[in-house]
């Protein structure tokens, strides 16, 4: 407790950096992962192979996936958040195509007899109907982002592994405990959030 | 209420659906001239093909040969999404969108054609009032908290929130109880008479077909077997088919086709009983059945004429005749 009580600046930053870099990880993964979601929830022939590339990656030891970047993007940001991105992927991905298959078919069909275009049917109608699963599958990938993002700390990325990281290279169990105390707080709060907005989605598609 | 637009003709020549791996065709060579402002029911068992034709006049199914016109114009000559906005459509899932409102429900299509926002919401109460919905009730309401009835009844209000002038019916009561199905079924008339849209139906309920048809197409196989008006398909089946599928020998049923004004005698016969002259046959037989021996017909205070049982038996002999 000690560290933490005469630390507070540090450990409030570090709090800072580590939601930071989980936020821009989940903000580029869902933007990629939006897409790719569709199309494979559209394309059958697609579906299997692409959540087949995205398991592998998602198997892959996280500090063997940095290591891999590391020779082409160095130290830092950059080679933490495609790690991440890329982790992040198969969870969003899969929640998308469950989502958007879930949908009733008779909602589908209502929207396209009444002239909706594809487009229009998966703003006005899939999306929001899907919206309940997309955000299990957010939250879920926010979960492991924060848990992973830890990696950062070893990378000179900051965050709260560089908590983590200088308690073990020093031997300081009190600095050891503050960094995984701060993520598993953010760790919990980010799935209390995110679980309050998936009961509204679900309270608002049925 | 707004002026409605009147119905529009529907022109169907020659159509052919194969669906892949189908050894026959679903819908094979239907060639079938619809009026403007007609009620016709398609009427068939499953996989006759009448879902299918159906769907292929606002292109959800896109025929593989033949020709489909809505007043006058070919339908592959605009955009689906343009064709299906000017069509109302009706399915037998209801399919309202669970997560909007009943108001944004019956405003969808007009949304879609960017109308403003005022001239939705007058349109929304309108509908909510035609089909009896009292709007400030429903508007705001989900979905969810609805019957199933008044459900079906958001649907038919949505299909014709853009005015259109052909709506397409999917057997849109088959998931009602049977009271409320006659509700939805008198409504639906009533609607139609009041704004001339034609309605092509579809149902494999023979009652309800011979209820609120102008016309029965029935089906078998993907092919028209009869074109002809719900008493004539049942005094004159063209096919032992479309006999059993009638039950065309329920002469009771044939009787509820037919009306004391156009059955009655003008003999002055002594009567035990009044009818009115809009009346079924079916009433008039129960009436009769009940002990009357001959029954005065009633136009209003008038006495018009007298019906008996040899006026029953004689308008079933001439209905088969013509």
């Amino acid at each position: 407790m000690s560290y933490v009580l005469k630390h507070p600046g540090e450990i409030a930053w570090r709090f800072a950096q580590h939601l930071e870099i989980t936020a821009i990880a989940l903000a580029i993964a869902l933007a990629i992962a939006l897409p790719l979601g569709v199309a494979a929830a559209r394309n059958e022939r697609l579906r299997g192979p692409l959540l087949g590339v995205l398991g592998v990656i998602y198997t892959l030891p996280s500090l063997a996936v940095f290591a891999l970047l590391i020779p082409a993007f160095g130290l830092g940001l950059v080679t933490t958040e495609i790690a991440l991105v890329a982790y992040a992927q198969m969870i969003l991905v899969r929640s998308i195509v469950a989502g958007l298959l879930g949908v009733p078919p008779a909602l589908r069909e209502a929207a396209r007899g009444l002239g909706m275009s594809a487009r229009q049917t998966l703003y006005r109608v899939e999306f929001p109907q899907a919206l309940p699963v997309i955000l299990g599958g957010v939250r879920l990938a926010a979960v492991a982002t924060i848990s992973i993002a830890t990696l950062a700390g070893k990378i000179d990325a900051g965050g709260l592994g560089t908590l983590l990281f200088a308690g073990l290279d020093n031997d300081d169990p009190n600095r050891i405990f503050a960094g995984s105390a701060a993520a598993a707080i953010l760790a919990i709060g980010a799935d209390l959030v995110l679980r309050s907005f998936e009961r509204y989605a679900r309270m608002r598609a049925t | 209420m707004t002026p409605h637009p009147a119905g529009a003709p529907v022109c169907i020549a020659g159509v052919v659906v194969r669906y892949p791996g189908a050894d026959r065709a679903a819908v094979d060579g239907v060639s079938l001239e619809i009026g403007a402002g007609e009620f016709v029911v398609l009427l068939g068992p499953s996989g006759c093909g009448k879902s299918t034709l159906l769907r292929t006049v606002n292109r959800l199914v896109i025929p593989d040969a033949g020709t489909i016109e809505v007043d006058g114009r070919r339908v592959d000559t605009v955009t689906p999404e343009t064709l299906r906005r000017g069509i109302g459509y009706v399915i037998q899932a209801v399919g309202l969108f669970p997560h909007m409102t009943i108001a944004h429900n019956i405003g969808i299509v007009p949304e879609l054609l960017a109308w403003d926002r005022a001239r939705i919401a007058r349109r929304v109460d309108e509908l909510l009032e035609l089909v009896k919905l009292e709007p400030a009730r429903y508007r705001d309401r989900l979905p969810r908290e609805l019957s199933g009835g008044e459900q079906q009844r958001v649907g038919v209000a949505r299909a014709l929130a853009a005015e259109p002038r052909v709506l397409l019916m999917d057997e849109p009561f088959g998931a009602v109880d049977a009271i409320v199905r006659t509700a939805l079924q008198d409504e639906t008339l009533r609607i139609h008479r009041a704004l001339g849209t034609t309605i092509l139906f579809v149902t494999h309920d023979v009652d309800e077909a011979l209820r609120i048809a102008d016309r029965i197409v029935i089906m078998n196989a993907g092919r028209l077997v009869q074109v002809d008006t719900p008493l004539h398909v049942l005094s004159n089946p063209a096919t032992p088919y479309v006999e059993r599928l009638m039950d065309a020998k329920d002469t009771v049923r044939r009787l509820g086709l037919m009306h004391v004004r156009d059955a009655m005698s003008s003999a002055n016969a002594a009567t035990d009983g009044t009818i009115g002259a809009g009346a079924t046959l079916r009433d008039a037989l129960s009436h009769l059945l009940d002990g009357a021996t001959r029954l005065a017909v009633q136009d209003g205070e008038i006495v018009c004429g007298t019906l008996g049982f040899d006026d029953l038996r004689r308008a079933l002999m001439q209905a088969r005749s013509q």
